[in-house]
C-alpha cells in the first residue's frame, strides 16, 4: 500500500499533464490541497496575534439612493408596459421585506443579548421562588399534594367510566348474539 | 455644530452624530467626509464637503442635500446613458459625468459572444453603475447580478428625454412625492428616471408626453400640496375643461 501511494506521489509532472492521467492528476492536486489546508490551519492558529480591531465608527455611503430610500426609476402606470409593472410590484415587495428586516435588526434583541438577559433572569426568578418557599413552605407543599390527589381522582374516574362503558358494550354484544341465535 | 435641517457649507465640522444602537456605527452619505488628519487620533470629526442642507434619517444615516446639475458617478445608481461610440467589445456611453462610461456588449440580458445585443449609436440605455472610482472611468451594465435585465436595457420606443437637476430626480423618486403616482392615476405612461438628471417619458400621445414633462418640470420647487393641485389642474386642462 505504502509503496503504491509513494509511487503515485512520485508521478512526474509531465506524465500527469497527459490526457489519460487527468483524473489521477486531479486527485493528486486535491490531496496536495488538503494537505496544504491542514498545515495552513495549524499555521494560522499559532501565528494569530490578538489585534485590537481598529475602531471605525463611520461607514461611507456615497449613494443618495440608499440615504434617501429612493425608488427604482423604471416605472409604468395604468398598464402602459405590463412587463415593467410586474417588475415594480415584485421590487416593492422585496424592498419592503428588506426594510422590515433592517428595522427589526435595529430594534430587536440579538441572540447573545437574549441569552445574557435570560441567564440573569433565571437567577432573579429563582430567587423569587426560593423566597416564597421560605415564607410559606407548608402552603406550597399542600397545594402540590392537593393537585396530585385531584389528578389521581380524575384518572380513577376516567378509568371507572371507561370500565362501565366497556361492560355495557359487552352486555349489548351478548344480547345481540342471543337475539341472532 | 450645525443642526440637522440647517444649511452647511464645505469646511463645516460636524460632531455628535448619532450611531446605530446595535453596532454604534454612523453612515455618512454624500457631502460628508471623515477629516483625514484626525483619523489617527480617533477624534470623530466629520467635515462637510458640499454646500447644502444637512439631512438625517433614523437611525444613523446623515448626508448633505445639495443642489447640483453635474452628475458624479456613484456605484449602484441607475442612470440613463446615450451610446456615443461603438469600439470593439465596449460601447462608450455618455452618462453626463466628466467621462464617458464603458458598457460591455456582454452586459445585456441574453447576450453572448455570438449573439450581440442590437445597440446603435444614439440609443438610450437605462443602466446601473457597477464601477465608480475617481481614478477610473465608470463602468455600467444592463443586467442585475442574476443576469436578468430587471428593467434595464436599451430604451427605443420613442418618448422624450428631459434633462433636469439631480435634485428634481431625487425629489420625484422619493417615497413622499406623490407626483408620478398622481400622473399615473389618470394617464397611462412609462418612464425611466436616471439618477444623472435624465428623465425619459413616454405617454400614449405626444400631447400627453408633453403634459407629463411639464408637470415634472413644474414640480421642482413645489410642495406636495402644490403638486397635487397642479396635477389636478393640468389634467383638467388636458381633458378640455
Amino acid at each position: 500500500m505504502e509503496a503504491k501511494q509513494k509511487a503515485k506521489a512520485n508521478l512526474s509532472k509531465h506524465l500527469l499533464q497527459m490526457k489519460f492521467m487527468q483524473r489521477s492528476a486531479l486527485r493528486v492536486q486535491k490531496e496536495e490541497y488538503e494537505q496544504d489546508k491542514c498545515i495552513d490551519d495549524e499555521h494560522w492558529k499559532r501565528d494569530i496575534v490578538v489585534l485590537k480591531p481598529k475602531q471605525n465608527k463611520f461607514v461611507l455611503e456615497p449613494s443618495y439612493t440608499y440615504c434617501e430610500e429612493l425608488r427604482f426609476g423604471r416605472m409604468s402606470h395604468k398598464g402602459f408596459n405590463p412587463e415593467i409593472e410586474k417588475l415594480m410590484t415584485t421590487q416593492d415587495r422585496d424592498l419592503d421585506l428588506v426594510r422590515a428586516e433592517e428595522h427589526e435588526k435595529e430594534t430587536s434583541v440579538n441572540d447573545e443579548e437574549m441569552a445574557k438577559r435570560y441567564s440573569s433572569l433565571v437567577g432573579t426568578i429563582a430567587k423569587k421562588f426560593t423566597k416564597r418557599q421560605n415564607e410559606k413552605p407548608v402552603d406550597s407543599d399542600e397545594s402540590e399534594e392537593g393537585e396530585i390527589m385531584a389528578s389521581v381522582r380524575n384518572s380513577k374516574k376516567k378509568r371507572y367510566t371507561y370500565s362501565v362503558t366497556s361492560e355495557k358494550h359487552i352486555e349489548r354484544k351478548q344480547k345481540y348474539v342471543k337475539q341472532k341465535t | 455644530m450645525p443642526e440637522v435641517g440647517s444649511v452647511v457649507l464645505p469646511g463645516d465640522v460636524i460632531t455628535d452624530l448619532k450611531g446605530s444602537e446595535s453596532s454604534g456605527k454612523t453612515v455618512l452619505g454624500p457631502g460628508l467626509r471623515i477629516d483625514s488628519q484626525n483619523v489617527q487620533d480617533e477624534r470623530n470629526e466629520i467635515v462637510v464637503c458640499k454646500p447644502g442642507i444637512l439631512r438625517h434619517r433614523d437611525p444613523n444615516v446623515y448626508w448633505v442635500d445639495s443642489h447640483q446639475k453635474r452628475y458624479i458617478p456613484t456605484k449602484g445608481d441607475s442612470i440613463i446613458g446615450i451610446v456615443t461610440i461603438k469600439s470593439g467589445d465596449n460601447f462608450r456611453v455618455d452618462i453626463g459625468s466628466n467621462e464617458l462610461a464603458s458598457l460591455s456588449y456582454l452586459a445585456f440580458e441574453g447576450a453572448t459572444k455570438r449573439n450581440r445585443p442590437d445597440v446603435k449609436i444614439g440609443d438610450l440605455v437605462y443602466a446601473r453603475i457597477v464601477v465608480a472610482n475617481k481614478d477610473m472611468e465608470p463602468e455600467i451594465v444592463c443586467i442585475d447580478s442574476m443576469g436578468r435585465s430587471s428593467g434595464l436595457g436599451v430604451i427605443r420606443e420613442g418618448g422624450f428625454l428631459l434633462h433636469c437637476s439631480l435634485n428634481l430626480v431625487r425629489k420625484i423618486l422619493s417615497k413622499e412625492c406623490p407626483l408620478l403616482k398622481l400622473l399615473g392615476s389618470t394617464l397611462p405612461y412609462e418612464t425611466a428616471i436616471g439618477m444623472n438628471g435624465r428623465i425619459w417619458i413616454k405617454g400614449r400621445s405626444t400631447v400627453e408626453t408633453i403634459t407629463i414633462i411639464n408637470a415634472i418640470e413644474k414640480s421642482e420647487f413645489s410642495s406636495n400640496e402644490q403638486i397635487k393641485a397642479m396635477v389636478r389642474q393640468t389634467m383638467d386642462h388636458l381633458s378640455g375643461f
